[in-house]
């Protein structure tokens, strides 16, 4: 849900990043972070375990400019990927205003990754939402990995309907600001037609 | 999330803010905070100083939303009350309104019986002012043009262009 603010000028949107354990969401929100001019980031939060896995979400404040005089915030989440962690990714899907999946490439975890896409489809339908008519970006990550998938076998698993995907490889910052910026576009061309 | 927007008019904005500069003298507390459940911060009064706003709305929302989660465990709807102690400062919650979220922070010039009985005092008033910018938010049109009404592919990616 996006909360337009009259009062400050303020457009804000809110960004959910989903995906099976350890497919490398927080490593997308760390290179935004690390790569983002500093007078348009907030702090970022990691609400993590001892060992560094997303407990709770991870959440990236960005103010990327002003639309006719509004300055546009994006709210950037993760959610935990864990299985047992699925009331706390209800809870941070709630009111957010675009989706980005990131798949984990490597062979052994395409279940992992159906499981989870099936979770989100489940989890958005739970608040009235379809996956279907949300913007949404797949994103295959771990592309340099020895025994990555192939793309052809990854998109007819994972994104059949062939919405816009990235391959990405996000500890080096590949496809993550390609991916961020397309489901910007995608959150504020779906604002303007909400508009019309 | 499709359909849905919150939008908070001039007018609504002065509204809050009117309630929440007086819950700051009546309570005695340092800042007090406006968050939607999003994790969007909708207002704020007090002493703000260098307080993180932006991440203070997001893990207020968190908190909220995990301590309903809690509550229902344990046979409640909600927790609609929370408070959080602290050596120096502390901060008290209180839903407004199913969206909207009071947050107080407050030190030893005031005390938790005082914050709450103000809190529910102040939370009538905004909970009135939410009620009508939900209506407002039913028929947006009526109130003022959506600032994307007219914004052009153009205008998108120069947001990037930087």
């Amino acid at each position: 849900m996006s909360f337009i603010n009259y009062s400050a000028r303020e457009i804000n949107c809110k960004i959910v990043y989903y995906g099976p354990g350890l497919c490398g969401k927080t490593t997308n929100l760390q290179w935004i972070y690390k790569r983002t001019n500093p007078k348009l980031k907030g702090k970022m939060i990691s609400l993590a375990t001892e060992t560094e896995r997303t407990l709770f979400f991870d959440f990236l404040p960005l103010a990327l400019g002003t639309i006719r005089g509004f300055q546009t915030r994006f709210h950037l989440y993760t959610v935990p990927g864990q299985v047992f962690y699925n009331a706390s990714r209800k809870l941070i899907l709630k009111g957010c205003d675009g989706v980005v999946f990131v798949a984990d490439s490597q062979a052994e975890r395409m279940e992992a990754n159906v499981e989870s896409l099936e979770n989100l489809r489940v989890n958005l339908d739970a608040q009235g939402i379809e996956l279907a008519t949300t913007p949404f970006i797949m994103q295959y990550n771990k592309r340099d990995l020895p025994n990555a998938a192939p793309i052809d076998e990854m998109r007819a698993l994972l994104n059949p309907r062939q919405l816009t995907e990235f391959e990405a490889c996000a500890p080096n910052g590949g496809g993550v600001f390609e991916t961020l910026k397309a489901v910007a576009r995608e959150v504020l061309h779906d604002l303007k037609q909400m508009s019309r | 999330m499709h359909g849905q927007q919150l939008l908070l008019y001039e007018e609504d904005h002065r509204s809050v803010q009117a309630v929440i500069r007086q819950l700051i003298r009546d309570a005695d507390a340092l800042a007090i905070f406006v968050v939607d459940m999003n994790g969007q911060l909708v207002a704020e009064a007090g002493e703000v100083g260098d307080i993180d706003t932006i991440s203070l709305a997001s893990l207020c929302a968190g908190c909220v939303a995990a301590t309903a989660g809690l509550a229902r465990l344990v046979g409640e709807n909600d927790f609609p009350v929370h408070f959080h102690q602290g050596r120096r400062a502390s901060l008290h919650i209180t839903r407004i309104t199913p969206q909207m979220i009071l947050a107080v922070i407050f030190d030893d010039r005031s005390s938790l019986g005082l914050v709450r009985l103000r809190v529910r005092k102040a939370v009538g008033g905004l909970a009135r002012i939410f009620e009508t910018l939900r209506k407002k938010t039913e028929r947006p049109r009526a109130f003022g043009n959506s600032p994307f009404a007219d914004i052009t592919d153009e205008d998108i990616d120069n947001l990037f262009s930087n």
